[in-house]
């Protein structure tokens, strides 16, 4: 690929040296210990990932009044899950409908809602991503291959401040009654960007 | 600053390529750099705005030619130097030399939780907000050459304000060394032509996260 995560052997290798003497002498002047740096890791690996955006999602598709929380204060309806240790302060969920679609992204860096959605993908942090969502967004949803109505508002929400956006898609149709557990495995991770859908109730059978 | 760093709405960028099935990490330097950034964040080694401002300090063609976490090693690398946490003969040599500089705090496992969790950048009020929800506004046509939020896509542009999000931390100040300095944060609208011109979409609408020093009343 020509930009972003660039896997030039030249990177790999200088990265890992400089990583590496960046850790010894942290480590040995005792500001880190490495210990704590594979829980850390182990926790973005395993814990923190889109799975808990998609709890989430699903359950403001399934129960009323914890979408009516979540669009309120999302951090603080988020937290009552119980899903992470506690959530960023500042998490506002935003809501997809028939005539709305929204569009999180972040211009001047990379943010993104780690505690909900995990670490963001290489496609989010790209400069492509960056340069383009808030002027071409449709053209950005063309190359994740979704084409929206040509009537649908796109909303994008630029993440310049601590505020961090996830996007509550619409639900599927043809999901009545489905559990909270089902309607998780609809949620993609993009669709809580705002790049993708939900899967299809056909899409998991 | 006006710097690379401030993508929006440039073109030849080319298209985005997501990637399936992308995993965590592509490579193992990948998580110990993250990692050993979030370490000295925790450690209150620096900021999360002054850390942001270390990636855009970086020259343009390596911010361009680096992957994600590579920018993260080279901003590690020269801010460690820079606020003396490490010579530079310590890191071309990969050993400690010299003592250490006095921290806070040693990043061990008990504080991995806390490096998990966002700080709250909440702070109360020092005066009423100057704007309500439906004002128009223009934002401040400023170029200031240090860290700030405010995109240049947008400078000198009128929007509405959509929503007060209280008052927040101020990244400008803090990256000056002159605290926190909090000021209240809104969700500032624009119309999609009002950013790029009449023959834009007419269905697109874009909003910033606009700190109320970046704004004036209309």
């Amino acid at each position: 690929m020509p930009h972003d995560h660039d896997d030039h052997a030249s990177e790999l290798s200088e990265m890992q040296l400089r990583v590496r003497a960046l850790e010894t002498v942290l480590a040995e002047k005792g500001y880190i210990d490495p210990a704590a740096l594979d829980v850390m890791i182990e926790a973005y690996e395993t814990k923190i990932g889109p799975h808990n955006g998609a709890r989430v999602v699903a359950k403001a598709w399934a129960d009323p009044a914890f979408k009516r929380a979540l669009m309120e204060d999302a951090t603080k309806a988020v937290q009552s899950l119980g899903l992470i240790n506690r959530v960023g302060d500042h998490l506002i969920a935003v809501e997809n409908t028939p005539k709305l679609h929204n569009m999180i992204v972040c211009t001047l860096c990379s943010c993104y809602p780690w505690e909900v959605l995990g670490l963001p993908p290489v496609w989010y942090k790209s400069a492509p991503y960056r340069s383009r969502a808030v002027n071409d967004p449709r053209g950005v949803l063309a190359d994740f291959g979704l084409t929206l109505p040509a009537d649908t508002q796109i909303r994008v929400w630029d993440s310049t401040a601590e505020t961090r956006f996830i996007v509550v898609p619409m639900r599927p149709a043809g999901t009545d009654g489905w559990s909270e557990e089902k309607l998780a495995a609809l949620v993609t991770r993009d669709c809580m960007i705002g790049t993708g859908l939900p899967k299809q109730p056909a899409g998991i059978a | 600053m006006d710097g690379i760093h401030d993508m929006g709405g440039m073109h030849g960028f080319g298209k985005v390529e997501p990637e399936e099935n992308e995993p965590v990490f592509h490579a193992a330097w990948e998580a110990r750099c993250l990692a050993l950034n979030r370490a000295m964040g925790a450690i209150g080694a620096w900021t999360i705005d002054e850390a942001r401002a270390g990636i855009e300090k970086l020259p343009p063609d390596v911010y361009l030619a680096r992957s994600y976490y590579g920018k993260w090693a080279l901003r590690l690398w020269n801010m460690v130097i820079a606020r003396g946490f490490a010579g530079a003969d310590e890191l071309a040599t990969g050993h400690a030399l010299h003592s250490a500089k006095p921290t806070k705090r040693k990043f061990g496992t008990a504080e991995v939780p806390r490096a998990l969790t966002r700080g709250s950048f909440g702070r109360p009020a020092q005066s009423p907000a100057a704007f309500k929800v439906g004002d128009r506004v223009r934002t401040k046509n400023i170029h200031p050459p240090t860290h700030t939020r405010l995109p240049r896509y947008v400078r000198g542009h009128i929007g509405v304000i959509d929503a007060i999000r209280g008052c927040h931390v101020f990244p400008d100040s803090v990256v000056l060394g002159a605290g926190e300095n909090p000021q209240w944060l809104y969700t500032v609208l624009f119309d999609g032509r009002e950013l790029w011109g009449e023959n834009t979409d007419p269905m697109l609408k874009v909003s910033i996260e606009a700190f109320e020093p970046y704004l004036a009343a209309v």
